[in-house]
């Protein structure tokens, strides 16, 4: 079973967010979607500074299995990388939502209320 | 329509990661391939390869439909239980399949071949099998185990019965040995030593728990997939399929060309194709910076093996993963020949440097 922990926001292609106390959000990959891939063995972050809109293809994990795309799930500029997941991108598979975080981005909290909370996204993985 | 093997319930109760393969409902990973992996290098691991099927030759002359039939010559099999590996060809000289071949006498050939191809091969074997009166019997009331690794044969001993561990004991790599409804190959897929044991249906389930309390972890396709890449080992449908001749797929190793007049199907496409000279071959590739090798990636030969003003020559990587032994991306890529000791992969736009080495990458447990 999954973990989907209450207090986040999430995405149906399984980006989680969360807004940090000063404001900033933090985005990741849920324990379901880690969960599917597999072993994770390499991640392509975006460079700091970088705007995207929502919707974008912003990032590329991969496991050993297969390569897949991390969509932007809200419009705005990323402030910081997870530098600790070009030597160690497993941590994505044991902490996918503390330690394995991809990236934190400044945009508008408003953007995340269209995003599902906890219970919505919970149903969505049980289809 | 998904098919499932007999030991399909097991694999839900050790937890398996249940996916579709080839039609087949199977494990991809019991947990995590990185360590399924590292289990078949270091010990010993079991993959269920029930999906595969065997497919029994008799009577009649084998011999003389299976020198048809394969690429390799079954006259190199002389002494009983020897097993031999082959392509299968069209009349164009792409590969229908590739399989293991065992002779057993001059009345039983034993076949495996893959599950994605069983369909046809059968289909392809039976319209040749009449003219050479040979019955041809797939066997569907066997399953098949794979247990590999350092330590499979040991292991397995422990385990398996007397009668088959009597005939298994003495076997030599590549042969197999028939005991009474059991029957085990010393053979696989991972470059490591271990078996193949062929049992009927019914005994599977009780095997696989006693090798697994032999300390025989279940491992997966996943790991499968990974063992075989780093062993430098072809997988059909992404290393050679029917437009692919086995000259340009790495293969050309197991095409008999002796004796001369052995009409094999595919030989005179061949012929032609040696005698216009082979433009491309398969070699390994181990990727220098950071990121993951797929198939269909394209492979930039370096410009400095190129002739003085030739245009820009391009390959294709065929199989591509993450090895867990070595701790870096590797493929087997299909490229122009020209290619020198290194070469340029074009991975989402961006160029990245690898080093072109020769198609395997570990065996035995040791890098190559």
């Amino acid at each position: 079973m999954s973990e989907v922990p209450s207090e986040l926001k999430y995405t149906k292609s399984h980006e989680w967010l969360r807004i940090e106390d000063d404001g900033l959000i933090t985005i990741g990959i849920s324990d379901h979607a880690q969960a599917l891939l597999g072993d994770l063995v390499f991640v392509e972050l975006p460079e700091a500074g970088t705007e995207f809109v929502a919707g974008d293809e912003c990032c590329v994990v991969e496991s050993v299995k297969a390569a897949s795309d991390v969509y932007m799930p809200i419009s705005g500029e990323i402030v910081e990388i997870n530098e600790a997941l070009a030597d160690e991108p497993e941590i994505i598979n044991s902490s996918p939502y503390d330690n394995g975080w991809l990236f934190k981005m400044r945009a508008s909290a408003e953007e995340l209320d269209d995003l599902m909370d906890a219970d919505a996204y919970q149903a969505e993985i049980d289809e | 329509m998904s098919n499932k093997t007999v030991l399909f319930d097991k694999h839900v109760e050790y937890k398996g990661k249940i996916v579709d393969f080839a039609g087949w409902q199977m494990p991809v990973n019991y947990g995590s391939q990185i360590d399924e992996h590292h289990q078949v290098r270091k010990d010993a691991g079991m993959f269920d390869v029930s999906h595969m099927v065997i497919v029994d030759l008799r009577s009649g002359d084998i011999k003389g439909l299976l020198q048809k039939l394969l690429a390799n010559d079954v006259a190199k099999l002389t002494e009983s239980g020897k097993a031999l590996y082959s392509c299968m060809l069209n009349p164009n000289g792409g590969v229908i399949d590739d399989l293991i071949v065992y002779y057993m006498s001059d009345s039983w050939y034993r076949v495996v071949v893959n599950a994605g191809t069983a369909e046809k091969d059968l289909a392809w074997i039976n319209e040749h099998a009449a003219a050479f009166d040979v019955s041809v019997k797939a066997r569907d009331d066997l399953a098949m185990i794979a247990v590999q690794g350092p330590k499979a044969r040991e292991k397995s001993f422990a385990v398996l019965p007397v009668d088959v561990v009597e005939a298994a004991t003495p076997l030599k790599r590549f042969f197999g040995a028939d005991c009474g409804d059991w029957f085990v190959g010393r053979t696989g897929y991972t470059g490591e030593d271990g078996f193949e044991i062929m049992v009927p249906s019914s005994e599977a389930p009780a095997l696989w728990d006693e090798l697994a309390g032999a300390g025989i972890k279940p491992c997966g396709l996943g790991a499968r997939d990974t063992l075989r890449l780093e062993a430098g080992m072809n997988l059909y449908g992404s290393d050679m399929t029917e437009e692919t001749s086995p000259l340009v797929s790495g293969l050309g190793w197991t095409i008999a060309w002796q004796p001369e007049d052995r009409d094999f199907i595919g030989r005179s496409v061949l012929e032609a194709e040696k005698a216009e000279g082979i433009k491309q071959k398969i070699v390994g590739l181990i990727l220098e910076e950071r990121g993951v090798l797929r198939g269909h990636q394209k492979v930039i030969v370096a410009q400095e093996d190129l002739p003085p003003g030739g245009a820009q020559l391009e390959g294709e990587i065929t199989s591509g993963t993450f090895s867990p032994s070595l701790q870096k991306s590797i493929a087997l890529a299909r490229v122009p020949v020209e290619i020198g000791d290194s070469c340029v992969v074009e991975i989402r736009g961006k160029l990245l440097r690898a080093a072109v080495v020769k198609p395997v990458f570990v065996r035995d447990g040791q890098a190559v």
